[in-house]
């Protein structure tokens, strides 16, 4: 009898991901993709990132995904000089919190802005990014 | 249904490297809870243990703990909200008294810090958040105060310099509490000397000597119907107002980044329910993790205008001799933060403070005094008023 086939394409996240499977694992399909997406609920029109597969304010499970696009504002970011095991060869690394408007996205800032040239409000765009590790993430960048 | 009274309070030593177990470790602070309390084991009708299971090896460590504290048959729970463990126990240690389940519930919070290695340690602080969305991106806890302090340091022009002055008045208590950990002076000018491990960064802008003492401790709280602790207590302390809240876990569901919401929700909730204010405040225990959280803890509270915190540290009106004293026992900067004994610790400092117990601590006569106890980064809030 075949092995059920798992989908666990979420382990893919991130330096270290520490999930594999979830219902939002088409996010990762999207990073592939070139793409940062969020969701939307078709029922109520509540929008998410991070992604859900369940409406936190209907609690209907009827989602459609739009992508992360156009300039947010930088609300604050921080550069780390430690980090948890498995980050080490990263650091060191800037996170970062940016406003889109209706929703706001975690992540890191790409490497090639120095934490010395991050200001509070500038614009910034999430672009997927591969890392050295084959794994995949998205990272903040100027439009 | 009368009020509910706390009619002891311990706390161990807050130590690294706690040469003992985590029942030793319990026993300490239960032990001295007892002996204030003047009452027997057999006198407590419940209990409650707390702490951050996540630094356990033992599962499910509440009937170990019981058993060892002579504490069996009666009831025990475990309650955890990471570093707020203890002050959500005595919520949930009031309800039960309040609903006349039990008249007498001990809460008993623990952190072996040192239980797990140091890079075992490092691996599940990486797990402290959003482990699907936030962690891969290699997360920790002073890093995410770092983007409140970035954010408050952008919005009210807050400087380092002002963070630094939390440090330097949290060491000058730390220095003159033998149950801290850190006893050690600390000097505005080790904050800009680069010799000195206080000024090395460790999340910018966030310095060494922002970052609180991980310790190894225990604390004990004794709470007692009306009835019960006018009879078995001289100088019973009152829960007046109790307030909790719950936030986003993901920095991408917060509105406020310049403050921390639960410490605003929840105080309103004790105020509320205490009938009092900020200005009726004596003396405060806040959840100072990180300098930049009691700079929040002032504005959230009310102890300031938000933007203002800076305003109240540099006229040093949270010092002892000031018009709203905090964290008189070194806070969890300097007297140490093991995560599930925190909360017990401060609610312990503030019983002392209105009994008058509290030796070289003590504010001057106090009638009303505040704990302000934060879990995560702002993911758990508990702020709980107490009086004469």
């Amino acid at each position: 009898m075949a092995k059920k086939e798992v989908d666990d394409r979420f382990k893919k996240f991130g330096t270290v991901s520490f999930t594999a499977i979830s219902k939002t694992n088409d996010f990762i399909t999207f990073l592939e993709q070139g793409k940062v997406m969020g969701t939307r609920c078709k029922d109520c029109g509540a929008t998410f990132f991070p992604p859900r597969s369940d409406c936190s304010k209907c609690l209907q499970s009827n989602m459609e995904w739009f992508e992360v696009s156009g300039p947010g504002k930088l609300v604050s970011f921080s550069e780390l000089t430690y980090g948890p095991v498995g980050f080490e060869n990263d650091l060191p690394y800037i996170i970062a919190l940016v406003d889109y408007g209706d929703y706001k996205v975690f992540g890191r800032i790409s490497k090639d802005i120095p934490y010395e040239e991050l200001k509070v409000g500038m614009g910034l765009k999430a672009v997927s990014n591969t890392l050295p590790n084959d794994q995949l993430n998205y990272v903040f960048t100027t439009p | 249904m009368g009020r509910v009274g706390i009619i002891g309070v311990g706390q161990s030593k807050f130590v690294r490297g706690y040469p003992g177990s985590i029942r030793e470790l319990a026993f300490e602070g239960f032990k001295e809870a007892i002996e204030d309390a003047k009452i027997g084991i057999k006198d407590i009708n419940a209990s409650i243990i707390a702490s951050a299971p996540e630094y356990d090896k033992q599962r499910s460590p509440a009937g170990v703990i019981a058993e060892y504290l002579g504490l069996i048959p009666q009831p025990t729970f475990y309650i955890e909200s990471v570093c707020s463990s203890s002050s959500s126990a005595l919520k949930v240690a009031y309800s039960m008294v309040k609903a006349g389940l039990h008249n007498v519930v001990a809460i008993v919070g623990f952190q072996k810090m040192s239980e797990i290695s140091s890079s075992e340690s490092q691996e599940r602080m990486g797990r402290g958040a959003d482990i699907q969305w936030e962690s891969p991106f290699g997360t920790m806890m002073p890093a995410y105060y770092a983007m409140y302090a970035q954010a408050h340091m952008a919005k009210y022009g807050t400087t380092l310099e002002d963070l630094a002055r939390i440090r330097v008045k949290a060491a000058t208590y730390g220095q003159i509490n033998e149950k801290a950990v850190y006893r050690k002076e600390v000097t505005m000018e080790m904050f800009t000397d680069p010799e000195s491990n206080i000024s090395a960064p460790v999340a910018r802008p966030l310095r060494v000597g922002d970052c609180c003492a991980n310790a190894d401790g225990s604390s004990c709280i004794i709470v007692a119907s009306e009835e019960k602790a006018k009879a078995m207590c001289e100088k019973p302390v009152w829960i007046l107002g109790i307030g909790a809240a719950s936030e986003a876990v993901n920095m991408a569901g917060r509105d406020l980044l310049t403050g921390l919401s639960v410490g605003i929700e929840a105080g309103k909730q004790a105020y509320k329910m205490a009938g009092l204010g900020p200005k009726d405040i004596d003396v405060a225990e806040v959840h100072d993790c990180f300098t930049i959280a009691e700079m929040m803890a002032y504005e959230n509270l009310g102890f300031a205008k938000p933007g203002e915190g800076k305003d109240l540290i540099a006229s040093k009106e949270t010092y002892k001799e000031g018009s709203i004293p905090v964290n008189i026992d070194g806070g969890l900067l300097s007297k140490g933060h093991p995560i599930g004994a925190t909360g017990g610790s401060q609610l312990r400092t503030i019983v002392l403070q209105l009994r008058g117990d509290a030796g070289e601590m003590q504010v001057k006569d106090p009638g009303i005094g505040l704990v302000h106890n934060i879990g995560g980064v702002g993911l758990y809030g508990n702020v709980t008023i107490l009086g004469r």
